[in-house]
């Protein structure tokens, strides 16, 4: 266990040191991300005014406040792309990452934890700009600051889990992108990254219920801007617990298996 | 005549190798589908709510999503690959290939590349407009559809301008391949009309990253909301931004060390 905590200490502090080198890149980075949000925003918080002040509850403040605290959330879950799966295969990445004595999802979450210090301190800077020129009315409890602080890092770890397991495919198959696309379509559509959940139909709340994605973005995002009462926050740190157990006993289920297709290829 | 010869030789090596990988299309023609299904999706929780969104009707923002798809396959086919390339070979030294070439160097970096399969997403782009503008019950005579095919064409050439001065910065910086990020983060916003943004963020998406000028303004010309004077001043914009990019293009390159230095 400890040796475990060295390793993510060590990985950690390896890449906050690495990615602080491209502060400007990261920066260029976070800029171009906040776009996507913006959008959303700008049209939503329309809506509201013109509907005479809000929709749903979400009044542009509050439009204002959630795609904001989106941004980080964001940031939070990007994590290894499934895309990237087949540059490791077949630059012979992962062979040196299969003779090291750890599973090598371990890297995975300590270097991007590591990035993820830099991208807070980088976003921080524009979320000030984001709330002078949109105005959010953002007023958290202290349980919700508490529970969001938590749940951003379960949603980092979900959606690493998550996209390990998709990126697998790659194993399996070389015409992966289709399946990644309809991911992450499912995703943008289901999590709270569109729209709040809120504002989808009751069916769409429905099946999201069954779903991971909103663990990795709804939920962080209404822990922080509400409306949200203490049990639902409980609930919604317990959800993202299921998940985390229910994506490491897929990854680990999966992750031999595909790893004996790996050297077949090879072989 | 020879610069047609030499982007009409690229283009059709380019085609061929893309048609070795046939399967591909249908890849690219799924995902076009999702993309275009997402925005109806977009559409339709935003008229559910309201009647229309500053103004512009639900016909009206489908010519606006046909128009976005449209460009953005054409960034996909031509523009984004060329630029790709042009990072990744003076990151690599391997620009000095562009340089010794007989031919003028920012024609042959801008042609190398295209990437055909992407074009799926301008054809269900075309088909989007069709269904925007039957809704929209817009009787269009030749001179709008002129206006409309010009508005996109140059638009598109302002995109192209207002990439790759940045791209430049490779020349100074080596290290710009974040810019792609910047510029396809902006580009999403061309889906809503940018008569909808903040004035700074109008501003920004029409002269900096001109998504406003080759998605809002064809738009404009088919739902009847353009004039000749906004139509004389684009171009005036895009003969002034294709100076500025030579010039860039020229210092830059001269600036370009090579391989071994």
């Amino acid at each position: 266990m400890i040796w475990y905590l060295r390793l993510y200490a060590t990985l950690g502090r390896t890449s906050v040191m690495t990615n602080f080198q491209y502060r400007f890149a990261n920066v260029l980075f976070l800029v171009g991300m906040v776009a996507e949000p913006v959008v959303y925003l700008v049209v939503w918080s329309t809506i509201a005014r013109q509907e005479g002040g809000s929709i749903d509850g979400y009044t542009a403040g509050r439009f204002a406040a959630y795609y904001i605290v989106w941004t980080l959330v964001r940031s939070m879950n990007i994590t290894f792309t499934p895309f990237g799966w087949e540059e490791r295969i077949r630059d012979g990445e992962l062979s040196a990452h299969l003779l090291r004595p750890v599973h090598p999802i371990h890297y995975d979450i300590g270097f991007f934890s590591g990035w993820k210090v830099v991208t807070i301190a980088l976003w921080l800077p524009i979320a000030a700009v984001l709330t002078l020129v949109f105005d959010p009315s953002l007023h958290p409890s202290l349980v919700q600051v508490v529970t969001f602080s938590i749940a951003i890092w379960g949603a980092f770890l979900i959606r690493t889990l998550l996209l390990w397991l998709l990126g697998m495919i790659t194993f399996w198959t070389t015409r992966v992108s289709a399946f990644f696309e309809i991911f992450f379509t499912a995703e943008l559509l289901l999590s709270g990254r569109l729209v709040p959940l809120a504002l989808m139909p009751d069916w769409v709340q429905d099946v999201s219920l069954f779903l991971p994605f909103e663990s990795c973005f709804g939920f962080p995002i209404t822990a922080l801007v509400g409306p949200i009462s203490n049990q639902e926050l409980a609930t919604g740190l317990l959800r993202q617990l299921v998940w985390i157990v229910v994506g490491s006993i897929g990854v680990a289920v999966a992750w031999p298996r595909a790893v004996r297709v790996y050297s077949a290829v090879n072989g | 005549m020879n610069t047609l010869r030499l982007i009409w030789l690229h283009l059709r090596v380019n085609v061929m190798n893309e048609f070795q990988y046939r399967a591909n299309l249908v890849i690219q023609l799924i995902q076009s589908m999702l993309a275009a299904g997402t925005g109806l999706v977009a559409l339709s929780l935003i008229f559910d709510r309201t009647p229309t969104l500053n103004g512009w009707t639900r016909p009206e923002l489908l010519v606006v999503m046909g128009v976005y798809m449209f460009v953005g396959g054409v960034i996909g086919f031509a523009i984004q690959p060329a630029m790709n390339r042009i990072m990744s070979d003076v990151e690599h030294g391997t620009f000095d290939y562009v340089l010794t070439k007989p031919v003028d160097s920012q024609v042959l970096a801008s042609v190398r590349e295209f990437r055909l399969w992407e074009l799926t997403d301008s054809m269900v782009g075309v088909g989007v407009i069709v269904w925007g503008l039957t809704e929209v019950g817009a009787q269009l005579g030749p001179g709008e559809w002129a206006s409309f095919v010009l508005a996109m064409v140059a638009g598109t050439i302002a995109l192209y301008c207002l990439w790759l001065i940045p791209t430049c910065g490779a020349f100074w910086f080596t290290r710009m391949r974040d810019i792609q990020d910047l510029y396809t983060g902006f580009y999403r916003a061309g889906q809503y009309p940018i008569t909808v943004y903040p004035r700074w963020l109008r501003l920004t998406l029409t002269y900096l990253v001109p998504i406003g000028l080759a998605v809002t303004v064809p738009s404009q010309t088919v739902t009847g909301q353009m004039t000749a004077t906004r139509l004389f001043a684009m171009s005036g914009f895009i003969v002034a931004a294709l100076a500025v990019t030579r010039l860039v293009w020229r210092v830059g390159t001269r600036r370009y060390s090579g391989a071994s230095a």
